[in-house]
């Protein structure tokens, strides 16, 4: 799964004087006729500065993002849910696996990536920086963060930038199995004993305002990305996501008879527009600047993780070690 | 199984099967998310889901021989109602030990299985032909990273011989033989567990030898028993706490 509201870093559009007229009107002229661009293309300097971050990101969202479902998976109650959470969180990594590969096409390679991940040098999706208390928050996680990475995923899919797209296809097929696994425990949450309903209530509670933050801020205040949706790196505005999510899960989330924890949210039938609180975007900052409840302790285990780790790949690569048949 | 056999010696002999595989499955997951590549965090958590997988298989078998349903067997009992052995129920420790274990683990349980493809318990025999194929992709996982591993760096090579000297006894202790055993060979249901150990033996050794690892002297009478009667180490109910932790805020309500 994944956050969508990329940050972006302001364009500067003076790096884009430095680059060949020629190659970068031909660039464009194949993106504006939907063709893909492959990793041995040309493309500005810009454009693969921008995808690299933004796969990055996406890649590190889906590692960092296995660990609050994860934690959940040795206490998932009964074997039909112990065996679906495990293959969902399986494919998240996996996930991660696809896009660092992506990633690499672009010429950073996957332990750099993962030592900016350590660092702190590179960001990964804003929502995983907050805990799963109770067994309903990773219902909730798989269910509606799910729904709001399809919404941005798919949106991406139809990008410009081939390994990318290809990758992104795959995980929307995938993600969507997620979508109807959370939905179905939530719906045995909602629709259950007391207890039930009550753990799964307050969850939604918790999860809502990082939804919200999820796809980013508004666009009036977001940094602009025009030349990156001309390149089509960006495919829709964070809004558009917000709107997108809002219509699709707003509905099936009052027919469960839970509360969405905002009194103001009401579709707009006039302007076809959801209307909602804002939501406190000087906590989305300071969260994703590092200070979340759970930033420290995300990547402290991804930390401990690579060290205890370090000796097994080094064995991996030495070139005496033994011959051994792949598998396939 | 139309004719009068032992029921009590094929329940604990399906009883010990099945919570070995729950048990090492449930740990394996553990290391979901953490693994020392992405890779191998991939494959422990798809090994876990076959064995976890295969478990309920044969806890629904047990269920069909008048047993409670799988979730009330695996989720609500106490560790001295299982049997499983000692060896799986170790914490997952670092990444050396998790190989070992698999390694030792799993070639014994592939032998189990292929000598249960023949036993005269049929529906026991029908599962353990389709878990035969999905156990070797495990075997050869294990192979391939021991290979790798038992021969690549000077670290790699010290780290896999000090776990596996450590190791070595508790993986004899899944070859602890059942009080009932003997009714099980004269009906053809299984092979017992002296015959699985000395194969077990001929099967690691060849793997073992193919690196720079010394497989260390080993005899039965050293092996780290007692999981089988429901004796087991402090580890066992911490991890079966935590299993149940949801499902026993409300055991009577579906989740």
């Amino acid at each position: 799964m994944y956050g969508g509201g990329n940050t972006f870093e302001a364009t500067k559009f003076d790096n884009l004087a430095k680059e060949d007229p020629i190659k970068l009107d031909e660039f464009e002229a194949r993106i504006a006729g939907g063709e893909k661009i492959e990793p041995a293309d040309w493309m500005p300097v810009l454009y693969r500065k921008q995808l690299i971050r933004m796969i990055e990101q996406h890649a590190h969202s889906e590692i960092i993002g296995a660990l609050p479902e994860g934690t959940w998976i040795t206490r998932a109650p009964g074997f039909k849910r112990k065996l679906a959470l495990m293959a969902k969180v399986q494919d998240e990594v996996g996930h991660a696996q696809l896009l660092y590969s992506a990633a690499e096409t672009l010429g950073k390679s996957r332990e750099d990536m993962m030592q900016d991940l350590i660092n702190g040098r590179s960001k990964y999706s804003n929502i995983f920086n907050y805990p799963a208390l109770t067994w309903a928050d990773s219902t909730i996680i798989s269910w509606l963060v799910d729904a709001g990475a399809i919404v941005n995923q798919l949106a991406n899919s139809k990008g410009s930038y081939g390994p990318y797209c290809r990758a992104l296809e795959r995980i929307c097929v995938e993600e969507s199995f997620h979508l109807k696994y959370g939905h179905h425990a939530v719906i045995h949450l909602a629709t259950g004993s007391k207890i039930q309903r009550q753990m799964v209530q307050e969850a939604l509670n918790r999860w809502w305002p990082p939804m919200m933050h999820f796809f980013g801020p508004p666009d009036r205040i977001s940094v602009h990305t025009e030349v990156l949706m001309k390149w089509k790196v960006k495919m829709a505005t964070n809004d558009e996501c917000r709107q997108q999510f809002l219509d699709m899960y707003v509905p099936k989330i009052w027919e469960l008879r839970l509360s969405v924890p905002d009194p103001n949210l009401q579709k707009n039938e006039e302007t076809r527009q959801w209307e909602y609180t804002e939501p406190d975007w000087e906590e989305f900052k300071r969260v994703i600047n590092g200070d979340g409840p759970c930033n420290k302790e995300r990547l402290a285990v991804r930390r401990m993780a690579e060290e205890r780790g370090r000796w097994v790949r080094k064995a991996l690569l030495t070139p005496d070690a033994k011959y051994v048949t792949p598998l396939a | 199984m139309d004719k009068v056999i032992n029921k009590i010696a094929l329940k604990e002999l399906l009883y010990k099967t099945a919570d070995d595989l729950l048990i090492l499955g449930h740990r394996n997951s553990e290391w979901t998310g953490i693994g020392p590549l992405l890779e191998e965090d991939i494959a422990f958590s798809s090994m876990a889901q076959d064995k976890i997988g295969q478990s309920l298989a044969i806890y629904e078998l047990l269920h069909d021989l008048g047993e409670a349903d799988p979730d009330t067997v695996a989720f609500m009992r106490n560790a001295e109602q299982f049997h499983n052995c000692k060896f799986v129920e170790l914490p997952i420790g670092e990444y050396e030990f998790s190989l070992v274990r698999h390694f030792l683990y799993d070639h014994s349980i592939l032998l189990r299985f292929q000598q249960l493809s023949t036993s005269s318990c049929q529906p026991l025999a029908q599962i353990a032909r389709k878990l035969v194929g999905e156990l070797r992709y495990h075997i050869m996982h294990a192979d391939l990273f021991i290979k790798k591993l038992g021969t690549g760096t000077d670290e790699s090579i010290s780290r896999l011989q000090t776990t596996l000297e450590q190791a070595i006894p508790f993986a004899l202790g899944v070859f602890e033989r059942s009080p009932q055993e003997s009714d099980l060979i004269s009906d053809l249901i299984f092979t017992g567990e002296d015959d699985l150990y000395t194969r077990w033996c001929h099967e690691i050794t060849k793997v073992i030898e193919s690196t720079a690892l010394v497989l260390p002297q080993h005899n039965l009478s050293e092996a780290k028993t007692g999981g089988r009667i429901g004796q087991h180490t402090p580890h066992l109910q911490p991890l079966l706490d935590e299993m149940a932790e949801v499902l026993r805020l409300d055991p009577s309500t579906d989740w």
